[in-house]
């Protein structure tokens, strides 16, 4: 009999042992959607991957991706990953935008985030919304940029014109003038992000007209810009990842989007019980949300770094607020 | 003065860079029409002969063995097109759509295999070459960055393009072989009639289109950029289908289609660089509008080759 008591205690410990072990450390699950580029683009879809692979070894969440094939995938793949119940379902990318909303809206228990776009006052509360301050990093490449032109002319592609890609073109210009008043920047878009072509045709008639460093924010248009400074050995500026790789000798530097750390950030948010739905989360230079490139000591001397250095203490600081639009730009140059 | 005659030259550079890759590919829509076979699988093959061709070129670092590559899978879609139109009968825009599926899909499922899942190639380590450049030597024979330089020096790939047509149209126009496979196109009927193998002929102006859209896709990726990205071909093959029936189904036409296309291109480029009012969206509707003002005004009525779309039943008529 006794041993029967004794038996059935520790049946019961262990009982009460299971059960309150997942209670007390519950796996979350997190899934995302790409867009078409897929996970492994070499950009963003890829760099809010290794935010979730981050997740997955720091925090013990686990991670799932679905890849869209083409735009009409999008709320398909949301709604596949909401039937599979994921504690929050990530959509890469401003392309999901009504996707997410429309999914939210239907599904209002379950929480969702997205890359690169706000709603503004019309965020459903279980969005949670990740934009960044492209033209913080814009603005320190555009301050190397107008440091190191030897011709006083350097140039800016965009892809399509429209107020996201416009953040780095005016962040970018009052980088170079800063550094640099007399220095002139040539600037054009392609109205693309996919005309490589037209990217190369671009930059190569900046060149011609004696720019020697062009940065580019235009995708796939940029395959195009660095090939141009490759085949003129001139300088090229990279966009939203380290594009070093692409031309180790022509890409002087590049303007990041940390899409991995505002990711990781709001997995961890959320895991905390802190998931901030119903608003946008600015991510810039004080929460490591954007930056430079670290190959950028490769070509951009230190000195020029350090100045780098001081300008992002002023802009965490407050001290420098880096224009987004033009019109913040002309009061800036005034 | 000079400014003015380096724009120009910048201007006709472009538009040669543009023009190149849609020369090969609508070389290969005159000679499977031509044959009577409608192939809107460019877009799909051109897309992976680019990849083939970066991958390639990437593998064995060398552009040329790139190109061939290109070219061969360029062919083999071809060949996918010929079994499903040619043998089965089936209809010519269905298997194109379904081909404009394949090339992509292939080319990417390939890519993630080779590149560690990533839908692009890395950077290959040699380009097409400049033939003045190596036979001259850089910049010896024009001096850099002048009009000459900057219309002349070009890629091999730009040079080969011209040739082709040429001899695309020496081909169709001036030899037994063409002469087929133009009756084929017209008359079907009437050539098998003469003892010409419709299937033979056909098979092969299919495949031979395959290998140009191919040579086309990698004129982009090894020439144009020295990579392969998901998004590098995007349309490409469709605008040389359109410039193959802009030039009334002959290389020569399709040639100065594609000429105008990239002129128009290069033009807007020109235009969006010196700032001119007006905004850069509509000036990106350019070459469209160029194409369809010269096609209503000054091209007039085409008139496709007889048979064309329609299948051939080697039966019915046995």
């Amino acid at each position: 009999m006794k041993k029967l008591s004794v038996v059935l205690t520790v049946l019961a410990c262990c009982a009460m042992f299971l059960a309150a072990g997942p209670v007390s450390a519950k796996k979350f699950k997190v899934a995302m959607v790409t867009d078409v580029g897929g996970v492994n683009d070499q950009s963003f879809n890829q760099s809010a991957w290794e935010g979730h692979k981050r997740a997955k070894d720091e925090l013990g969440v686990k991670i799932a991706y679905k890849e869209s094939k083409q735009d009409a995938d999008y709320a398909p793949n949301m709604e596949t990953l909401t039937d599979a119940g994921y504690d929050l379902i990530w959509g890469i990318g401003f392309l999901m935008g009504d996707a997410i909303k429309n999914t939210a809206l239907i599904n209002p228990d379950q929480k969702y985030a997205i890359i690169d776009f706000a709603y503004g006052d019309e965020t459903p509360k279980n969005v949670g919304c990740a934009v960044f301050q492209e033209e913080q990093p814009s603005f320190l490449v555009g301050y190397i940029a107008g440091k190191m032109t030897k011709t006083n002319k350097v140039g800016f592609v965009g892809g399509i014109k429209f107020p996201l890609i416009e953040k780095f073109e005016y962040g970018y210009m009052a980088g170079v003038k800063l550094a640099n008043p007399d220095c002139e920047v040539l600037s054009q878009y392609a109205e693309s992000f996919t005309d490589a072509a037209k990217g190369k045709a671009i930059a190569n008639n900046m060149y011609q007209q004696n720019a020697d460093i062009v940065f580019h924010a235009s995708g796939g248009v940029g395959d195009g810009v660095i090939e141009a400074a490759k085949e003129k050995g001139k300088w090229a500026i990279g966009v939203d990842k380290d594009q070093n790789f692409l031309a180790p000798d022509n890409v002087l530097t590049s303007a990041m989007k940390r899409v991995d750390n505002a990711v990781f950030d709001m997995i961890r948010q959320m895991t905390e019980g802190k998931f901030k739905g119903g608003q946008a989360v600015v991510y810039n230079l004080s929460n490591d949300g954007v930056g430079i490139a670290p190959t950028s000591s490769k070509h951009v001397p230190k000195a020029i770094l350090d100045e780098v250095d001081a300008l992002v203490a002023k802009i965490k600081g407050g001290q420098i607020t880096v224009p987004a639009t033009k019109k913040e730009y002309d009061a800036f140059v005034k | 003065m000079e400014t003015l005659i380096k724009d120009i030259g910048f201007i006709i550079g472009t538009t040669l860079m543009y023009s190149t890759p849609l020369i090969f590919t609508s070389l290969g829509g005159v000679i499977t029409e031509r044959s009577g076979v409608v192939n809107i699988g460019l877009e799909g093959m051109m897309y992976f002969g680019a990849f083939a061709g970066a991958a390639a070129a990437y593998f064995y670092q060398d552009p040329w063995i790139g190109l061939a590559f290109a070219g061969v899978g360029g062919m083999i879609l071809g060949l996918i097109h010929a079994i499903a139109c040619v043998s089965f009968s089936a209809e010519q825009i269905v298997s194109g759509i379904a081909i404009n599926f394949l090339g992509p899909g292939a080319a990417l499922f390939i890519s993630r295999m080779l590149f560690d899942g990533a839908t692009q190639t890395l950077t290959i380590p040699n380009k097409m070459p400049l033939p003045l450049d190596f036979l001259f030597g850089e910049g010896n024979l024009f001096p850099s960055s002048g009009f000459m330089d900057l219309v002349f020096n070009r890629f091999a790939t730009v040079y080969i393009a011209f040739f082709l047509v040429f001899l695309v149209w020496f081909v169709l126009y001036r030899t037994k072989v063409g002469m087929r496979v133009r009756a084929v196109g017209e008359n079907p009927e009437a050539a098998m009639t003469l003892g010409i193998s419709v299937t033979r002929i056909r098979y092969g102006a299919v495949m031979m289109s395959g290998l140009f859209a191919g040579l086309g896709g990698a004129a982009m990726s090894i020439a144009v950029v020295s990579r392969f990205s998901n998004t590098l071909i995007s349309g490409h093959g469709f605008i040389a289908l359109a410039a193959m029936i802009f030039g009334k189904w002959k290389p020569q036409g399709a040639l100065l289609a594609c000429l105008l296309f990239g002129g128009a291109k290069g033009l807007e480029i020109f235009l969006g660089s010196k700032g001119v009012p007006i905004p850069g969206d509509i000036l990106a509707m350019l070459p469209y509008i160029l194409t369809i003002v010269i096609l209503v005004g000054l091209v007039g009525q085409t008139t496709p080759p007889g048979a064309i779309g329609k299948i051939f039943d080697k039966s019915e008529h046995s």
